[in-house]
């Protein structure tokens, strides 16, 4: 279908969007990579010259470092945990006949379109507050001394907002998956004797196998960054610190560039590995 | 008059060669089939000669000029798809007028143009539908009517018929004929189904992993195939293609007798053998006799009355007037 | 599931999902409840909430005092902006690796869709001392650029699939008919390509609308979106969940609307083909 003719209008046509891509990739990063080998500081002296690994190893053995990974992990797994397993629970029970599904669907749907800003304020606020709240009310009425959230439990808090906001994708993607098994191979199951449950471990499962694999290699990445949830919530009394925040602080907050462009060359370090899982399931699929 | 020639035409996909260097010539008016198994490079072929594809090698003559660098809106062709390829937010109208309105044709000669065509294919009732509203047969004449409109030095038709149910192939097969022998343009036709191009042809080219077997009539084809390939490709059911010692006696290394060539008797006959499995289509039947001297059943064409039940003892004899041979190459002995 | 199922399982179901989607949508419920309210009211144990006076006030005093106009403005500007300024260099792009593929293609089209993957947090500095020197701190340019630039791979995307979706055959037989170039692009290539375009038109939309780091540090005052505006809430003085619950519901409301009519769209545009 190519011929010569259309070959060289055809990468004429791809250099824009490559173009734009590999400045906005390259230039910034440079521009980190650079920060992160110098003494920064654009508050109290400027440039302060050539430090090496200097900030690489001060990020890493300061004291908030480890306290940042383990918070950024107990978020991802918690938050992959709850999405995976009552997504899997959920795209199972929209697929089955019932009246309505299409709105239901929207009820569930919804929260991954509300704004994290949004979304980190209102149960913050309307739900969490341990006076005004929504939970306080309810475990008053019980006669229970109500939870302070977000001071006390602040991670659990915070696994529970992110939750919500992204249950509604893995549902999404898990229902997808299921709707695309044949009936079919159910079908021929069922009539090799196999029982629902039987059905659903033998069958959906390892149909589903490549789907969970995909919602938790995007969600991992999108929320190994997430921002907003915290800034809005916590940041301003407990600072629950994740590693992108812990960076977020030393650059914008602290000022200290060199230590936070450090931190951020982890980051991405982090998020690549992620990205080359996601990559190769992504590739073979775009060899079908 | 040589209207199509293609001179030492080869093609290749990165290192892969699906056409080895091949020539080909086709006359004015010629209803041309290029007819093959899966991959044989058919496709291909009439690709390169509509310019959607470019030579690796070679020319393509149209008309006497040289074709092979020219655009395939400029080579005065026109290509029926397998799948109709009609634009579905055009109406069947626009469709058609399509290549007029890219020829820059004032409008008022795009109506005229586009009424005939639909006149000639039984369109006129749907020229304001939607293609995604009308039936299989009639896109696939939407598709006709868009070539025709062009008055194009030849049709190029890929697989037209492959994407119809069965009743309505037949109809359309003898729909198309009849619009060659009306419009007496160049036609050169691609499909697997060896009954099209028995049916349809003035000339076939039969073709294998890209090279040409035979061009020839279709009765040429028939009688005096050159070689076991298309021996065993043109006739439905296939000739039986035979060797062993029984071929030996006929001073060949493989024989080849097509169904209707075969006697069938319980009593006497030249091989003997066992019925198998048979096909009754009630104009004729098909037997199909396991014989120890060959290593594969032979199939017999027989009339419908004829009645041989499974497991009887048969003898077959082949009509030595009808008997092909051919050698260790496979190649035709006279 | 092709067979009947009885009408008690049929109704088990349904009262189950029904519960369980009404338990997720609460929160937004809830919000959208108290919106109607009084400060006062709205404070008060839920039961009494809902019987108390139902009212308009939160909304005018969010529309009069803080502005909100200008940040929904901005939200819009920035959102279709960044949408549409991606489309218009995706479109070339997208058309070139659909339909005239090469042996980098894939190379290529991976690489544009890594570049999605990488942390906002770690270029933060180097964009925001950029924005600096270029006078774009706090200028609805910026954002529009910055969030095109991290929307593009997904707008590429997603027009490659929709683009791959139409037949090849039908652009050859436009060529065939006579159609140069432009002429293929737009009166075959185009009108096909409308609902492909449409969709990735609106869920980049709800992307960029909901960003929420970017749009974050990058802007103050003068082109803060309504994530920004929403996150000044954060620090309030006195009672003020009912104006917080209407400033909440009239900056979700556009995308939560949109958002139900692109769930398709959601999955073919985040999940990179990994899921069908």
């Amino acid at each position: 279908m190519a011929t010569q003719h259309s070959r060289s209008i055809a990468r004429l046509m791809i250099a824009p969007a490559t173009i734009l891509l590999l400045g906005w990739m390259l230039v910034p990063l440079t521009m980190t990579l650079y920060f992160s080998f110098k003494k920064y500081l654009p508050l109290r002296g400027g440039d302060l010259g050539w430090v090496g690994f200097d900030n690489y190893i001060r990020f890493i053995s300061s004291s908030s470092f480890w306290p940042a990974v383990g918070t950024t992990l107990i978020i991802v797994g918690g938050v992959l945990a709850i999405t995976v397993l009552l997504g899997i629970a959920l795209a199972l029970l929209l697929d089955q006949p019932l009246w309505g599904q299409g709105a239901v669907r929207i009820l569930v749907i919804a929260p991954f379109f509300v704004m994290p800003t949004v979304s980190g304020l209102v149960w913050k606020n309307m739900f969490m507050d341990p006076v005004n709240g929504f939970f306080a009310h309810i475990w008053r009425a019980f006669g229970a001394e109500p939870i302070q959230w977000l001071s006390h439990a602040s991670l659990p808090s915070l696994i529970t907002i992110l939750s919500w906001q992204w249950l509604p994708f893995a549902t999404l993607i898990l229902l997808t998956a299921i709707q695309s098994l044949d009936t079919e191979q159910l079908e021929a199951a069922e009539m090799d004797g196999a029982r629902s449950l039987r059905r659903f471990w033998h069958i959906i499962l390892p149909h589903l196998a490549r789907a969970i694999t995909v919602v938790v290699l995007i969600q991992t990445i999108f929320l190994l960054s997430i921002f907003a949830e915290i800034f809005v919530t916590t940041a301003r009394a407990f600072g629950t610190k994740t590693l992108t925040y812990l960076i977020f602080q030393r650059v914008l907050e602290s000022q200290n560039v060199g230590l936070g462009s450090a931190g951020g060359v982890y980051a991405i370090i982090l998020a690549n590995i992620v990205a080359i899982f996601l990559m190769r399931i992504v590739g073979k699929n775009l060899d079908k | 008059m040589k209207q199509i020639q293609l001179q030492k035409v080869s093609k290749r996909f990165g290192d892969v060669e699906v056409i080895p260097p091949l020539d080909l010539e086709i006359e004015t008016g010629e209803f041309v089939v290029f007819v093959g198994p899966s991959g044989c490079g058919k496709s291909t072929l009439l690709r390169l000669v509509a310019g959607l594809e470019d030579v690796s090698e070679g020319q393509i003559l149209i008309n006497g000029k040289d074709a092979t660098a020219i655009a395939p809106a400029e080579r005065g062709l026109a290509m029926v798809f397998q799948s109709y390829a009609l634009y579905p937010h055009m109406s069947v109208r626009n469709n058609i007028a399509f290549p007029l309105r890219m020829a820059g044709i004032d409008k008022a000669e795009q109506a005229r143009r586009v009424e005939e065509a639909a006149q000639t294919l039984n369109l006129t009732e749907y020229l304001d539908r939607r293609p995604g509203q009308l039936s299989g047969g009639q896109r696939q004449r939407v598709a006709i009517g868009r070539a025709i409109v062009r008055e194009p030095t030849a049709f190029l038709f890929d697989e037209p018929l492959s994407n119809l149910d069965a009743a309505l192939r037949v109809g359309m097969r003898l729909e198309i004929s009849e619009l060659h022998k009306r419009l007496a343009t160049t036609m050169i036709y691609v499909t697997h189904d060896q009954v099209e191009a028995m049916t349809m042809a003035d000339k076939i080219v039969v073709l294998q992993a890209g090279v040409i077997e035979q061009v020839g009539s279709p009765l040429e084809l028939y009688h005096t195939p050159k070689n076991t390939f298309v021996a065993g490709f043109i006739g439905s059911p296939r000739m039986n293609l035979l060797g062993g010692s029984e071929a030996q006696k006929y001073s060949a290394h493989t024989i080849g007798i097509r169904p209707e060539h075969l006697g069938i008797s319980a009593d006497s006959g030249d091989w003997q053998g066992v019925v198998g499995v048979s096909e009754h289509l009630g104009s004729d039947t098909f037997f199909h006799v396991n014989c120890p001297d060959f290593s594969q059943p032979l199939t017999v064409r027989a009339s419908g009355e004829v009645e041989l039940g499974y497991g009887e003892k048969v003898y077959l004899t082949p009509d030595k007037a009808h008997l092909h041979k051919f050698d260790d190459k496979g190649l035709r002995i006279s | 599931m092709a067979r009947a199922v009885s009408n008690r399982r049929k109704m088990l179901n349904t009262a189950l999902a029904w519960l369980v989607g009404l338990v997720i949508f609460f929160p937004i419920l809830w919000i959208i409840v108290l919106s109607f309210k009084t400060e006062g009211d709205a404070i008060r144990t839920p039961l009494e909430v809902l019987s108390s006076v139902w009212t308009l006030e939160s909304y005018a005093v969010v529309q009069d005092r803080s502005d909100y106009f200008k940040h929904f403005t901005n939200s819009v500007i920035i959102a279709l902006g960044s949408t549409l300024l991606g489309i218009l260099v995706a479109v070339p792009a997208a058309w070139s690796m659909a339909f005239v593929p090469s042996k980098r293609t894939r190379g290529i089209l991976m690489w544009m869709l890594s570049t999605k993957m990488l942390p906002a947090v770690g270029v933060l500095y180097p964009i925001y001392l950029l924005f600096i020197e270029l006078g774009l701190l706090d200028s609805r340019t910026g954002l529009v650029v910055v969030l095109m630039l991290i929307n593009l791979p997904i707008i590429v995307w997603m027009l490659y699939t929709y683009f791959r979706e139409i037949p090849a055959e039908i652009l050859e037989a436009a060529r065939m008919d006579g159609a140069n170039l432009r002429s293929e692009l737009l009166y075959v290539l185009t009108p096909m390509a409308i609902p492909g375009i449409a969709s990735t038109i609106l869920l980049n939309v709800i992307l960029a609308w909901n960003e929420a780091f970017w749009t974050l540090n990058l802007t103050a005052a003068k082109a803060a979106p309504l994530t920004a505006f929403i996150a000044s809430y954060s620090s309030p003085e006195g009672l003020f969940y009912a104006k917080l619950s209407a400033a909440s519901v009239m900056a979700i409301m556009p995308i939560l609307i949109m958002g139900w009519f692109s769930q398709k769209q959601l999955v073919r545009g985040l999940t990179f083909g990994a899921v069908k």
